[in-house]
């Protein structure tokens, strides 16, 4: 029964939630190719966002038109870009994490089978909790997807990627299925590979000052941001249990409070209500630090995932070219296949040349990138959490005022 | 204040001959005990139908209350109450401090021993000033004195803090890391509270046996209390009356008072346990927030040490530093959340069971009075047989019988009325009580959360500068 009610999915994004929702990334849109996600429905397992485009550019058939896709079809996307060798040399936009309502259902679903052993108002009450927090999870699942889309749209080569395109405007089912086992083992063995390579790339010292700073500087500020990500989850879900218990005390205040014989009745009732009241602040407070400060540490978790990526692409491209000239030296020495060597010496020469130069700018526009999205939000973060201690002041004070008045 | 409406029919003449009975007792008996009780009993509202003042324990003739240990000045007599006795009541002139504990002996065999300092003008204590020192046993054997001694009377006497094996034994074994101090601090506080609420009692005050306990600087070791605590005695009594309520007919409860208050007091009892159960919920997780947030600090500075950007890596450090200040802010809160109302509340709790077994106490005399009248009917029955048999020294001891019984029949509804008069006051007084430690302890929580939130902003604002310094 009560699914019903999330499931029919109506436009949760309000008004205000238009435009660009870029909370994480300082961005720059202009006029030749926009991208947002106008709306978005949840359905039982799975969502359905409205991609809506606005561009100037011919390649389009239209100057403004939508799509809907799923997440899959982003992660086939964003798998596109990152086996295109072509784009080797960017930081390939990390691709959005799959909406993931599980928590939020069984935290329902227990609350649905609890309903026996709580009253009516307390029920209600959770229920109203439980669906404002699945409607966050919502919010934030639909910003990423939109992250991610505006990073494509915001980066001068990959925006012109045809995939991407076809992403926009094609207006039929993409087709693409989640991978199977098969492709799904496929990729673990690649991505075991991809490490054990790692550490050998990342052994090579580089001559570069330049990639070798940003070598040490990633790996290492990588693993105290995942680090940093964790214990911030942590804490705020300490923060979220701490004012569902606010929540409960302001029940039971209530209760005494119409129960009493005493003078303490109105007392309990006054209390009662202002811990309604600042519980619904803790939980807001809550809420914006994770906004502010946990997803900006889990995007930032991503990217620099993606920049390390970046590099290892780079390292290899590097292993590729020394072995070429290794091989070419060999070839001369023994006068055999020179031509062949050279081609090869040549192609990986190029090849590598050509990651360098973009990742050296990919790199430097990250750093600008993360600086900007810290600073807004920590600063948000602070003028948020100064809001709501100062609004928390204000009920406590005066409900202080009003209780000692009363004796 | 909460009127109690007290129907008085034939309880208005039998007052009278009680007062006047109990008089008599108090100047002919020895025993502490029995002087101590009826004292008590002599109140002006006993001399008609009147409604109850909560606050006419102290009328009585104070140089007939005091034992057999009392000391000249104090047979201070005092005219019978007026309304100054209820000013006086109020500016309650007794400071007791439970404080210093230390542990004595080694292994399984120590024991911590707490000073108690007892400062006062109340010329029923020796000295101005006494301290001395006890051990927690002596605590429960005090409670468990009291309790057998005035709890049948009607008496709420407050129960003791309860036993724990676990955290005792932690002390024992000597582990000196945070729990254990902890436990002791948990356990000093709750001993003193227990003592306060001990003599904020007008009969217990008085009490030789308190007396002693807090004056006396060698106490005789309360071995009984190694098999029982407060609650344990609690629930040994309330298991007797639940044993009589089960054997007897459900009580004709002639007085909607006592029906009503029952009925009040269980809802209360429900509430309150829920309510101290959610804020031990809230305690955990404000304790586990703030550890929480302690350890996002700490990843904050490391993140911080690695950041390349210098002005954002200043500013993530600076960040770290707010943290670890509100994780401190969270930890103090969640002190402030336990010892202000977690403890009250448990303090309510076990209140309250004594409450219900006051009224339980009131059921087994009810009981007791309705056996006697039960007893002479048959006796009387058994008197009417022997007329006819003709036995007259059969006869002589059934007469007499009947006048034993009806003598028990009268003693029985006298301390039914007793009790039940005794209770009305206890209860008026508690409720008094519980509305003015509700209000002072929410209010001081409540200027709790005002301060925390105050550094919150404090904290806040130092910070914000440093975030828009990021360039």
């Amino acid at each position: 029964m009560m699914q019903e009610g999330l499931d029919d999915g109506p436009d949760f994004l309000s008004e205000e939630d238009r435009g660009p929702r870029a909370v994480n990334v300082d961005l720059q849109t202009d006029a030749t190719l926009q991208v947002d996600i106008s709306d978005a429905l949840s359905e039982r397992d799975k969502v359905k966002f409205t991609v809506h485009t606005k561009s100037t550019l011919p390649n389009f058939k239209q100057n403004e038109f939508s799509v809907v896709r799923q997440h899959e079809e982003f992660i086939w996307l964003h798998d596109s870009f990152v086996e295109n060798e072509e784009y080797a040399g960017y930081i390939i936009p990390p691709a959005p994490p799959r909406p993931d309502f599980d928590a939020s259902r069984e935290k329902l679903q227990k609350l649905g089978e609890g309903e026996g052993s709580m009253t009516k108002e307390e029920f209600t009450k959770m229920k109203q909790e439980l669906e404002a927090e699945y409607l966050a999870i919502f919010k934030k699942t639909v910003a990423m997807h939109e992250v991610f889309l505006c990073r494509v749209a915001a980066h001068p080569v990959l925006r012109k990627d045809l995939n991407f395109h076809v992403f926009l405007e094609y207006n039929q089912d993409l087709s693409v299925r989640g991978k199977n086992k098969k492709e799904r083992l496929e990729d673990f063995f690649k991505n075991v590979v991809k490490s054990a390579d790692g550490v050998l790339v990342a052994g090579v010292k580089d001559v570069d000052d330049f990639f070798e700073h940003e070598k040490t500087f990633l790996l290492e500020y990588h693993n105290r941001v995942k680090e940093a990500s964790a214990k911030s989850d942590r804490k705020i879900r300490s923060h979220k249990n701490a004012a569902d218990d606010i929540n409960r005390i302001a029940s039971t205040l209530y209760t005494l409070g119409t129960q009493d014989s005493t003078d303490l009745c109105k007392f309990f009732l006054k209390v009662s209500e202002l811990f309604e009241k600042t519980r619904k602040i803790e939980a807001r407070v809550a809420a914006d630090e994770d906004l502010k400060l946990a997803d900006l540490l889990k995007y930032y978790l991503r990217e620099s995932q993606a920049a390390k990526d970046l590099l290892y692409r780079r390292g290899r491209a590097l292993v590729d070219y020394e072995n070429a000239n290794k091989a070419l030296d060999k070839a001369r020495a023994k006068n055999k296949d020179v031509l062949q060597a050279e081609t090869t010496q040549q192609v990986c020469c190029q090849k590598f040349e050509k990651i360098s130069e973009s990742a050296k700018q990919e790199l430097i526009d990250f750093k600008t990138r993360r600086v900007a999205a810290f600073r807004k939000n920590l600063v948000e973060l602070a003028e948020l959490e100064l809001k709501h201690a100062k609004g928390n002041l204000q009920l406590l004070q005066s409900c202080l005022g009003v209780l000692k008045g009363d004796t | 204040m909460h009127e109690c409406k007290c129907k008085r029919s034939l309880a208005g003449f039998s007052s009278v001959l009680f007062v006047v009975l109990s008089l008599v007792k108090v100047f002919l008996s020895q025993s502490p005990e029995a002087a101590c009780l009826s004292a008590e009993d002599i109140s002006p509202s006993s001399n008609g139908p009147r409604d109850d003042d909560p606050d006419d324990l102290f009328a009585g003739v104070d140089g007939g209350s005091v034992s057999g240990q009392s000391r000249p000045q104090s047979g201070r007599v005092r005219p019978l109450a007026g309304p100054d006795e209820e000013e006086n009541r109020d500016t309650f002139d007794i400071q007791i401090s439970v404080s210093d504990p230390e542990k004595v002996g080694d292994g399984m065999n120590a024991y911590m021993v707490y000073k108690v300092t007892t400062k006062t003008s109340l010329s029923i204590f020796s000295r101005d000033e006494v301290c001395v020192k006890r051990r927690f046993s002596d605590f429960l054997g005090l409670y468990s004195k009291l309790a057998s001694k005035y709890m049948h009377m009607g008496y709420i006497v407050p129960p003791a803090p309860e036993k724990s094996i676990v955290g005792m034994t932690k002390v024992k074994v000597g582990k000196e890391d945070l729990s254990s101090v902890e436990f002791v601090e948990k356990r000093r506080s709750a001993l003193e509270r227990y003592l306060l609420r001990t003599v904020k009692h007008p009969a217990l005050l008085k009490d030789p046996d308190v007396l002693q306990f807090l004056e006396s600087s060698e106490l005789p070791r309360a071995v009984s209390t190694q098999a029982l605590s407060g609650a344990g005695i609690l629930r040994m009594v309330n298991k007797a009356a639940d044993a009589v309520n089960k054997m007897t007919i459900k009580m004709n409860e002639s007085d909607a008072w006592f029906e009503e208050k029952q009925q009040q007091f269980e809802n209360l009892d429900v509430q309150l346990r829920k309510l101290h159960a959610s804020v031990e919920s809230l305690v955990c997780h404000r304790k586990e927030l703030s550890v929480n947030t302690a350890s996002f600090a700490k990843s904050a500075a490391m993140l911080g040490n690695s950041e390349d950007h210098t002005a954002l890596s200043r500013a993530l450090s600076q960040l770290a530093e707010v943290e670890e200040k509100i994780d401190q802010l969270h930890q103090d809160q969640s002190y402030a959340d336990f010892y202000l109302i977690s403890e009250l509340l448990g303090d309510y709790v076990r209140l309250i069971t004594a409450v219900k077994g006051v009224f339980d106490q009131r059921m087994k005399a009810w009981a007791k009075w309705q056996d006697a009248q039960v007893m002479l009917q048959r006796k009387r029955e058994a008197e009417a047989k022997l007329q006819y048999a003709n036995k007259p020294d059969k006869l002589q001891q059934a007469t007499d019988e009947i006048r034993e019984w009806e003598g028990k029949v009268q003693q029985g509804e006298r301390d039914f009325e007793q009790i039940s008069k005794n209770i009305r006051r206890e209860v008026g007084r508690f409720e008094k009580d519980r509305v003015k430690d509700f209000r002072v302890v929410i209010i001081k929580y409540l200027e709790s959360l005002v301060h925390t939130q105050q550094q919150l902003i404090k904290y806040w604002e130092a910070f914000l500068p440093e975030a828009k310094a990021i360039a």
